[in-house]
């Protein structure tokens, strides 16, 4: 949490007790209110059960909405499962966190991995899944051993397993580790290399939560989002959403890195403006430095300057400034960040990890990287200008899965608001800042 | 040949699951972490536990990046080249190992202590710029910095230590 005393007072709900020692045991869990909402809800000390249908209902209330970029409403995605037939159904979590610039479910993971467990249940139980994947991407081998641990110590209280706490819910769940490919944390790849498969994203529908893993009806949630299912059941969904905004409601957690003087990750609600969370919470620019340009949810997202700063973080205002908050990962650049350099490193990222099925993200993301590496070693034409200015268009809304969209995304805004420094590239044959490029 | 304890452990792996397909990929992770890299008769040991075709086998290996054909160097160092981290000039740190190293990229040093990757992202950029050795994390990363982490895992190899 900032340093320094934060002005904004507010109830953290997925930070509350994060710098607990320990806090991934879990006693350490439970002397923190860890686990009661699964007792509060499948029954325990004498207290009524909560029906699936009652857990829902407080997570529709909740106006809690994905944290894995969307901002789907989450009670929405779960009512979209067919009655169940007897037959299994699937929860997975989204543990893939690739999304440059984020770095939020780390930290949940390794440090309060209870509390992805507890709502894990608690959600499966609202959905009548029994049967629960983690799917960590292949670099998380050190946050996997924090969480099968933890899955392990579950198992042993009896919140995992047979008949949890007498309710007669059974829940199963355990860890999966990816192999490094971005895509897998597009839902519908996720699952395809969850079976076994490359993983390619999948022609919707069927959607996952009609036809997803095996075939079988699926729910697939961030990591964040299924932490926040404890609090939203312990205090009530009318609470979780009093405090956020009148769409979505809660705390986020906002993965703030670059060029700032205090990286990390803040909690503050829904709807904090962007400036409360560079100042108050990341303390400004470094020193001597000035903010030139911020991206407000991962790599994928379009920039906003600060003329912008103004904007409250939620779903639809920065969706209208034309960026999107996406995962909420905060990537700051300053006077010293060429935006040319800046474009040319995402786009590296983006065609690197299409996964290929689909044209115009394979071949654009292709011709998009060497226009740009061209213009930034100052061998750039007016043709490949030109090609900035025409190319990410066709390319936006016309890919498979959102991929595309997101390898344009920060070119797009870039080409917007700075197109005299790809112009001075082309002009002068080399970076004009003439700065260490940063 | 496989041994016989790790021909348990992949049938423990291939029964925590629904269905047989999912444990292709948790039993070439066992094979690469137990080996190093994938062999071709890794992939055949792996193909035949799960009753598939090598060549299907392969193609799941060749898709995700953090599975090798080759050997790496018995130190494996990576650096993110991601936005946030070149930002803090991680792609310097990228230079600076593979210029102290003299290697290309998945390429080990000719006493196979040591080889460099290229990463994206790892979701740690608060410590930028950030690295994994072996895959256990390590941030901050400076010239310097770069430069005693080789001096000490040169020091562990030689004082007969395992891994990093
Ligand atoms: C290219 C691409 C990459 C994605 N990467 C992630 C990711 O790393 N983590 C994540 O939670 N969601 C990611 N998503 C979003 C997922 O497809 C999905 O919407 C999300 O997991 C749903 O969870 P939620 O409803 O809780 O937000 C990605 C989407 C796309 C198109
Ligand atoms: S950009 Fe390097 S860890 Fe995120």
């Amino acid at each position: 949490m900032p340093e320094g005393g934060a002005a904004t007072a507010f109830e953290p709900v997925l930070f509350k007790d994060i710098d607990t020692p320990e806090l991934y045991r879990r006693q350490v869990y439970e002397a923190h209110e860890g686990y009661a909402a699964l007792r509060r809800a499948l029954g325990g000390e004498g207290s009524e059960r909560m029906t699936p249908e009652a857990v829902l209902e407080e997570v529709r209330v909740s106006n809690l909405r994905g944290r894995g970029g969307a901002g789907f409403p989450t009670a929405r995605k779960w009512q979209f499962l067919p009655p169940p037939d007897g037959g299994p159904r699937y929860l997975v979590c989204n543990a893939d966190e690739s999304e440059p610039g984020t770095f939020k479910d780390h930290e949940i993971l390794r440090k309060n991995p209870h509390m992805l467990i507890e709502g894990m249940i608690l959600a499966g139980y609202a959905m009548r899944a029994t049967r629960g994947f983690i799917y960590l991407r292949g670099e998380f081998a050190q946050p996997k051993r924090v969480v099968d641990a933890a899955i392990r110590e579950a198992y042993e209280a009896g919140y995992l397993g047979r008949d949890i706490l007498g309710s007669g819910f059974d829940f199963d769940l355990s860890t999966y580790l990816g192999a490094g490919a971005y895509i897998c944390g597009e839902e519908t790849a996720l699952l395809d290399s969850l079976e076994g498969k490359r993983g390619f994203p999948r022609l919707r529908p069927p959607f996952p939560a009609v036809a997803g893993l095996y075939g079988r009806p699926t729910v697939v949630n961030n990591v964040e989002t299924l932490a926040n299912v404890p609090a939203i059941v312990r205090r009530g969904g009318a609470w979780f959403a009093s405090l956020g905004t009148e769409r979505s409601g809660g705390t986020k957690i906002f993965s703030i890195s670059g060029r700032v003087a205090r990286p990390g990750n803040y909690e503050y609600p829904m709807g904090t403006p962007l400036r409360v969370l560079l100042y108050e919470a990341a303390g400004g620019p470094l020193p001597g430095r000035a903010f030139k340009a911020v991206i407000p949810g991962g790599g994928s997202a379009g920039l906003l300057v600060p003329s912008q700063f103004d904007l409250p973080m939620d779903f639809e205002p920065i969706a209208q400034a034309g960026s999107m908050l996406g995962s909420a990962g905060v990537i700051v650049m300053d006077d010293s960040t060429c935006m040319v350099r800046a474009a040319t490193w995402l786009m590296e990222f983006y065609a690197d990890e299409s996964c290929g099925k689909c044209t115009p993200c394979r071949e654009g993301t292709k011709w998009l990287e060497m226009a740009l590496e061209r213009i930034e070693t100052g061998r750039g034409t007016p043709d490949d200008l030109e090609l900035l200015q025409g190319l990410p268009g066709q390319i936006l809304g016309n890919t498979f899965c959102g991929l595309g969209d997101a390898a344009v995304g920060f070119l797009m805004s870039a080409v917007r608001h700075f197109w005299p420094e790809f112009e001075a590239h082309v002009a002068e044959g080399r970076c004009p800042s003439g700065g260490d490029g940063r | 040949m496989i041994s016989e304890a790790r021909r348990q452990k992949a049938m423990e792996i291939i029964r925590g699951f629904p269905q047989k397909s999912s444990a292709v990929i948790p039993l070439l992770h066992l094979w690469q972490d137990e080996e190093g890299y994938l062999s071709d008769d890794a992939i055949a040991e792996v193909a035949e536990i799960m009753g598939m075709p090598p060549a299907e086998v392969q193609e799941v290996v060749s898709f995700y990046s953090m599975f090798h054909r080759r050997p790496l160097g018995r130190y494996h160092i990576e650096v993110c080249r991601s936005l946030s981290c070149a930002l803090m000039g991680g792609r310097d740190i990228l230079d600076h190992l593979r210029r102290r190293l003299g290697v290309g990229l998945n390429e080990p040093t000719p006493d196979g202590l040591f080889s460099v990757g290229a990463v994206e992202c790892l979701a740690r950029c608060d410590l930028a710029p950030v690295g994994q050795v072996n895959l256990e994390y390590t941030d901050r990363l400076t010239p310097e910095g770069v430069d005693r982490l080789l001096a000490d895992l040169r020091a562990r190899a030689e004082g007969g230590g395992a891994g990093a």
